[in-house]
């Protein structure tokens, strides 16, 4: 039974469409000796970007094919709960794989990256800081309680005032399953403000601006990762997590706008 | 009674793994989730709001899907004019539009940058992170279930049915409301079920027109998507709910269909 349960969160895995397939390996498949290894690595939407820019070179180096698959951190790590078959998980925050690591499904995780959490508005918006979300009328799109982008909301608004969270609360028009669903609703037009991260709005060529927030409702947002337990390819995997701190795909988040580790 | 040669055997054996397959992952829900879990599932506001909202949205989209579409499969299956080739594929084109595709189509043609944005909007109707967007969802990838089956029906029924009735006074009309339904009703039946059910089930379209919100926006299989990350168990729970109401449509239509067959015609 365990067995189809696995099955059921793959194939909810896929049936949320977010795996995307980046061939890594090299183009010229006929030099190098063996066939590339698979590598597995559920990342945070938010890493989409870099990561997919940077998986070739790294597949180029270390002779694998990396496959990436892309959504909120939560659904991910409820994936590996649910004994998917991942060999490295890359989260938007280090409690989910600090608690991975607790419940033994993840090694030691890392703390490789920081983001900014800001405010994003459509470039021609006429919202300037986090009071401009009070208007009643205003559509505001946040992530919902699970997501970390969610949960950093939460923890933002839970420091403003009674009245003035409530009055931006009630302007909350969709919880999105992850960060780029948020980015989505803001390009399209379909919402006036959002809570992202700094990197989702650099990604979008200027169809958004970002709005930073005062050092005291910022939160701290640290990107942790770590080897999925029961990897066959743990060598592998500890490489590409080393790799997110020193190599190609650390300055493919430094170019998207990551911040260093702490 | 034959004897089963190898062929019999093979045919069984493919039923087997068919229904294997599709029976298997469906009873993994219930045997992973008590009738005690269930009802709890279903003690929680979210779940409860979510079902509403599932319930109110597929029965709007239907009805509209009924009184639009069935007119306009009968015109489909009675007339032949230049173009309906066409006509017919553009109408049975979002049934292979994956979802997403169909959220962004929306959001392009009706969202409030879309082409059409600005009428919706001077119309005072709100589309987008709205209820009514959810409906506009569920109507957009469930109505060519329904059309398409419609058309067959109608296209099935003895044209002499028709004929008696026009030459016994009847108007086009009045055969149409009195003759054809009637008569075509099985598989008009069984097409409101397969768009019932598409309904129901909607979830990428609806995400990413009419976004996520309790007891606004979030209908039955985005909770679901909700809750899996955070509690797995509710999850299986609300998926119970859907399959038993799914099962539930499919075996009302089936029973309709059992009916009318009586009368000495089958659907399909």
């Amino acid at each position: 039974m365990k067995r189809a349960l696995a099955l059921l969160a793959a194939g909810a895995a896929v049936a949320a469409g977010c795996g995307s397939d980046s061939g890594g390996g090299g183009g010229g498949g006929g030099g190098g000796g063996s066939a590339p290894t698979r590598l597995v690595v559920s990342a945070a939407a938010s890493m989409k970007e870099a990561l997919t820019a940077c998986a070739p070179a790294f597949g180029k180096e270390a002779n694998a094919s990396v496959k990436l698959s892309f959504a909120g951190s939560d659904e991910l790590a409820a994936q590996i709960r649910q004994r998917a078959k991942v060999d490295v998980f890359a989260a938007a925050n280090t409690k989910l794989p600090d608690q991975l690591h607790a419940a033994a499904k993840l090694g030691t995780p890392v703390k490789f990256a920081t983001n900014e959490f800001v405010l994003a508005v459509p470039k021609d918006s006429k919202i300037r800081s986090i009071d401009g979300l009070t208007r009643s009328g205003t559509k505001l799109v946040i992530g919902s309680a699970s997501v970390p982008i969610g949960s950093y909301t939460r923890q933002t608004l839970a420091k403003l005032p009674p009245a003035k969270r409530k009055a931006i609360l009630a302007n909350v028009r969709s919880n999105e399953p992850d960060v780029k669903g948020i980015v989505g609703k803001l390009t399209l037009g379909a919402a006036d403000a959002g809570f992202v991260y700094v990197t989702d709005v650099n990604a979008t060529n200027g169809k958004l601006k970002a709005i930073g927030l005062s050092k005291r409702l910022e939160p701290q947002v640290t990107y942790g990762a770590g080897v999925v337990h029961g990897s066959k390819r743990a060598g592998l995997a500890k490489r590409f997590v080393d790799g997110l701190t020193q190599g190609t795909c650390a300055d493919a988040l430094h170019k998207a706008g990551f911040g260093p580790a702490p | 009674m034959r004897r089963p040669g190898w062929f019999g055997a093979l045919l069984a054996l493919c039923l087997a793994v068919a229904l294997t397959f599709l029976t298997v992952p469906i009873a993994a829900i219930f045997a992973n989730s008590s009738p005690a879990d269930l009802i709890s599932s279903l003690g929680e506001r979210g779940s409860l709001d979510a079902l509403w909202l599932s319930l109110r949205t597929t029965a709007v989209s239907i009805a509209i899907i009924l009184a639009v579409g069935t007119p306009a499969a009968y015109l489909l299956a009675t007339r032949s004019f230049r173009g309906k080739a066409l006509v017919v594929t553009l109408v049975e084109l979002p049934l292979v539009l994956p979802p997403a595709v169909a959220g962004i189509a929306l959001l392009a043609a009706v969202g409030p940058s879309g082409i059409l944005g600005g009428a919706v909007d001077a119309a005072g109707i709100e589309l987008s992170l709205a209820t009514a967007g959810v409906v506009v969802a569920l109507t957009f990838v469930s109505s060519p279930f329904y059309v398409r089956q419609a058309m067959a029906a109608f296209a099935a029924v003895d044209r002499s049915l028709l004929d008696a009735s026009r030459t016994l006074g009847a108007s086009e009309a009045r055969g149409f409301l009195r003759v054809l339904i009637p008569v075509a009703l099985p598989g008009l039946a069984s097409g409101m079920a397969l768009a019932l059910g598409r309904a129901l089930g909607e979830f990428g379209a609806t995400l990413m027109f009419a976004g996520s919100f309790q007891g606004v926006t979030q209908t039955v299989p985005l909770a679901i998507y909700d809750r899996f990350s955070t509690n797995f168990d509710s999850a299986l729970a609300l998926s119970a709910v859907l399959v038993a109401v799914s099962a539930a449509i499919l075996l009302a239509v089936k029973f309709v269909q059992g009916g009318a067959a009586l009368g000495g015609w089958q659907a399909e």
